[in-house]
C-alpha cells in the first residue's frame, strides 16, 4: 500500500546505529559531571553527501520525535516519518539535493541510549540510574555522529520546538560546524509556565503505582497518558480546538450525566494518550522533559547575546502566531540577541491558528521559507 | 545549482528617490531598510555596493520574497519601537516611503536617528503645486499618481509638506544634512522652490551631535528662499 500520490515509488530509508564511548577518553561527558559509556545513536540519512561536503542538513526532532524523519522503512508502512511533508525528493528540504541527517536524542526511547538501555557497568536497565541529561548533551552526542559521518560542517541545523533548542545549542557549542540555523517555534529558555506543565506531567507519571520508582516492566500507562494529554493541550490552541471539536458530543446527542467521556475533545485526548503510551517510554519522558526544563542558553553568561558571541551562523527564526507554548516574544528574544551580535538573521511570525503544532502543519509557507533560505545558504557555503 | 534570482533592479531604479538614495550610500556599509518590501533594493545595494543589509517588513508575502532573495529580514511593525536594534548599529537607515502611513511618524524618525549613524528618509510633498491647485480650485482632498487614494481609504494618514518635515526635524533635534528633491520635476525649478515644485524629497538626517550648537549646518538648504 503506497500512499505516494504521483505514482513515485515510496522513499525507503534504513535506520542505522552508531555506537561510541567504550573507553574513558571516548565516553560522552555530560553537563551533570558524569560520563555516558557505550552510547548508541539511532539515526537515518537520506540523500548523498556531496563531494564538496556542502549539502548536509541536520534535522533535530522534538520531544516525542525520533530519527525517522521522512520516508518509510518498508513500502507497506502505514505512516511515513514525522516530517515527511517537508523532507524528501523534490520537497522543501529536497533530498535529491541535500544530505539529510536525523538522529534520535540520547535519553530517548527510539533506538538511542536512554534510561531503558542496558547500563554497561551493571548489565541491567539504567532506569533512574541514567544520568540526567541536557539539551547540550544531546548536541554533543550528535557532534560525534557528525564526525563519524565525515561531515565537516552542516549547511543547516533545522528543528522545531525542542529540536529548535538543539539547533540553538549547535550555534553556541559548535559555531564552526553550522553554516546556518533554523530554529522554529522554540525558545532560548524554558518559561516557568512550560516548566510548570512539565512538572504536572512528571507528577502524573511518578504517582502512577505502575511506575514503581522507574523500575517497571510495563509502561505506567495511566501516568504517561495523563502527562501526554496535558502536554497535548499545550500544543493546540483555543481556536484550533474550537474548530476541530467545538462542544460536540462524541457518541450521543445528550449528556450522560456521569463522569464518563462525553465530549469529542475528551475522546480525542484519550486517543492521543493511548497512542502515545504505545510508542513512548515513561522514564524517557521524564528525562527528556527534564532536559528541556534545564534549558537556558544564557545560563553561565551575562545575557543571551553573550551566549551567541562566538556564533557565526546565519539564522532563519520562525514562530507561529497562535503558539502560546513558545510564543513569538520568545523567538524575538532570540532574534534580539542575534542582532546584537550583528549576525545575519531573518525572523518571521507565520500566521496560523494551529498553536504550537503549527510547526508540523504549516508546511506550505514554512516549506517555502526553508527552501529559499537553504538555497541561498548553499550558494554562500564556506 | 545556481537558480537565477529574479532581477528587480530594472523596475526598481525607475523610482527616482531610490536612484538618488543609492547614490548616497557608501560601499560596504551596514544598511537598515525600514519597510524593505520584497527586498529588491537591499538586494541591489548588496550587489552594487556590497552593503550588509537588514530589512524590516510586515507583509508576509514580501518577507518570503526577501528570504528568496537571500536578504535578512525581520518581521516587524514600524508602528512599534525598534528596541531590538542597538543604538547606532547601522551606518545608514532607509525609510523610503512609509513615514506618512505611520501612527506616529515622529517616533520612528527618532528611532531612525537612534539606530543609524545617519538616515535617508523619503518624504512625499503634500505642498506640491498640483495638490495646492486641486485643493484651492476644486475644494477637494488632492489625488495624484503619488497619492491615488480617496480621503477615506488612504493609508497616507500623515501627509505633510517639505517645510512641515523640516520643522518636525528641528523639534526632534534631528539635523538635516542634505535634502534632495525627487520626482518627475527634480531639475532647476524643483531645487529652487521645492515646497511648491518637488513631488517628493530625500532627506539625509542624523541625531544632532550634542556638542553641535549651530542649528543651521545643512550643506544644502534649497527651500530656505521659497514661499
Amino acid at each position: 500500500m503506497t500512499t505516494e500520490k504521483d505514482g513515485q515509488p515510496p522513499l525507503l530509508v534504513q535506520p542505522q546505529d552508531y555506537t561510541f564511548g567504550w573507553t574513558e577518553e571516548d565516553a560522552l561527558p555530560l553537563d551533570c559531571g558524569k560520563k555516558l559509556y557505550g552510547v548508541n545513536l539511532r539515526y537515518e540519512t537520506i540523500g548523498t553527501l556531496s563531494p564538496a561536503g556542502d549539502n548536509a542538513v541536520l534535522i533535530l526532532h522534538a520531544l516525542s520525535g525520533d530519527a525517522h524523519v521522512a520516508g518509510r522503512h518498508a513500502p507497506d508502512d502505514r505512516k511515513p516519518g514525522w516530517w515527511d511533508e517537508m523532507v524528501g525528493p523534490g520537497k522543501a528540504i529536497d533530498t535529491n539535493r541535500y544530505f539529510v541527517v536525523c538522529s534520535n536524542v540520547i535519553g530517548g526511547c527510539a533506538g538511542s541510549t536512554g534510561p531503558r538501555s542496558i547500563d554497561p557497568a551493571t548489565g541491567k536497565l539504567y532506569n533512574l540510574s541514567f544520568p540526567v541529561i541536557t539539551i547540550a548533551d544531546m548536541v554533543r552526542a550528535q557532534k560525534r555522529l557528525m564526525e563519524h559521518l565525515g561531515i565537516r560542517k552542516f549547511l543547516a541545523a533545522v528543528g522545531g520546538s525542542m529540536g529548535g533548542m538543539q539547533a540553538l545549542e549547535w550555534a553556541r557549542l559548535y559555531p564552526d560546524c553550522v553554516q546556518s540555523v533554523i530554529p522554529i517555534a522554540t525558545t532560548s529558555r524554558l518559561s516557568p509556565q512550560s516548566i510548570a506543565f512539565d512538572w504536572v506531567g512528571s507528577q502524573a507519571i511518578r504517582h502512577d503505582p505502575a511506575w514503581n520508582n522507574g523500575e517497571y516492566t510495563e509502561n505506567p500507562e495511566h501516568g504517561l497518558a495523563t502527562a501526554r494529554m496535558l502536554a497535548h493541550i499545550t500544543y493546540l490552541s483555543d481556536e484550533s480546538m474550537n474548530r476541530k471539536f467545538g462542544r460536540e458530543l462524541q457518541e450521543s446527542d445528550s449528556y450522560s450525566f456521569s463522569f464518563e467521556r462525553d465530549f469529542a475533545v475528551e475522546s480525542y485526548l484519550e486517543h492521543q494518550g493511548r497512542r502515545f503510551v504505545e510508542r513512548f517510554d515513561a522514564n524517557s519522558y521524564l528525562y527528556i522533559t527534564r532536559a528541556t526544563d534545564y534549558f537556558d542558553l544564557a545560563n553561565g553568561y551575562d545575557d543571551l547575546a553573550e551566549a551567541f558571541a562566538g556564533t557565526k551562523a546565519d539564522f532563519l527564526v520562525v514562530s507561529f502566531s497562535s503558539d502560546w507554548l513558545f510564543p513569538t516574544e520568545q523567538s524575538e528574544r532570540i532574534v534580539r540577541a542575534l542582532l546584537k551580535n550583528r549576525l545575519n538573521c531573518s525572523f518571521c511570525e507565520i500566521e496560523s491558528g494551529y498553536g504550537h503544532d503549527a510547526f508540523l502543519l504549516e508546511v506550505e509557507r514554512l516549506g517555502a521559507l526553508i527552501r529559499d533560505f537553504l538555497d541561498n545558504q548553499q550558494r554562500k557555503f564556506q | 545549482m545556481s537558480r537565477n534570482k529574479r532581477n528587480f533592479s530594472g523596475t526598481l531604479l525607475s523610482r527616482p528617490d531610490l536612484r538618488r538614495i543609492a547614490e548616497l550610500i557608501e560601499p560596504g556599509s551596514r544598511v537598515l531598510d525600514l519597510g524593505c518590501g520584497n527586498g529588491e533594493f537591499l538586494h541591489y545595494l548588496a550587489a552594487a555596493k556590497q552593503v550588509k543589509g537588514l530589512g524590516i517588513e510586515i507583509n508576509p508575502q514580501k518577507i518570503d520574497q526577501c528570504v528568496h532573495l537571500g536578504i535578512p529580514v525581520i518581521h516587524g511593525d514600524l508602528n512599534e519601537p525598534l528596541d531590538y536594534l542597538e543604538d547606532q548599529s547601522f551606518d545608514c537607515v532607509l525609510l523610503t516611503r512609509t513615514l506618512q502611513e505611520l501612527t506616529h511618524p515622529e517616533h520612528l524618525l527618532r528611532e531612525v536617528t537612534r539606530v543609524g549613524r545617519r538616515g535617508l528618509v523619503g518624504f512625499i510633498n503634500f505642498g506640491h503645486i498640483r495638490n495646492r491647485m486641486q485643493f484651492f480650485f476644486q475644494g477637494r482632498m488632492p489625488r495624484s499618481r503619488t497619492l491615488p487614494h480617496a480621503w477615506y481609504n488612504t493609508p497616507n494618514i500623515h501627509l505633510g509638506t517639505l517645510r512641515d518635515f523640516r520643522e518636525l526635524c528641528a523639534e526632534l533635534d534631528i539635523e538635516i544634512l542634505h535634502a534632495v528633491p525627487t520626482g518627475p520635476a527634480r531639475g532647476f525649478f524643483a531645487r529652487l522652490l521645492p515646497n511648491f515644485l518637488a513631488r517628493a524629497a530625500v532627506f539625509e538626517i542624523r541625531k544632532r551631535p550634542a556638542a553641535d550648537a549651530d542649528p543651521a549646518s545643512e550643506r544644502e538648504k534649497p527651500e530656505q528662499k521659497s514661499n
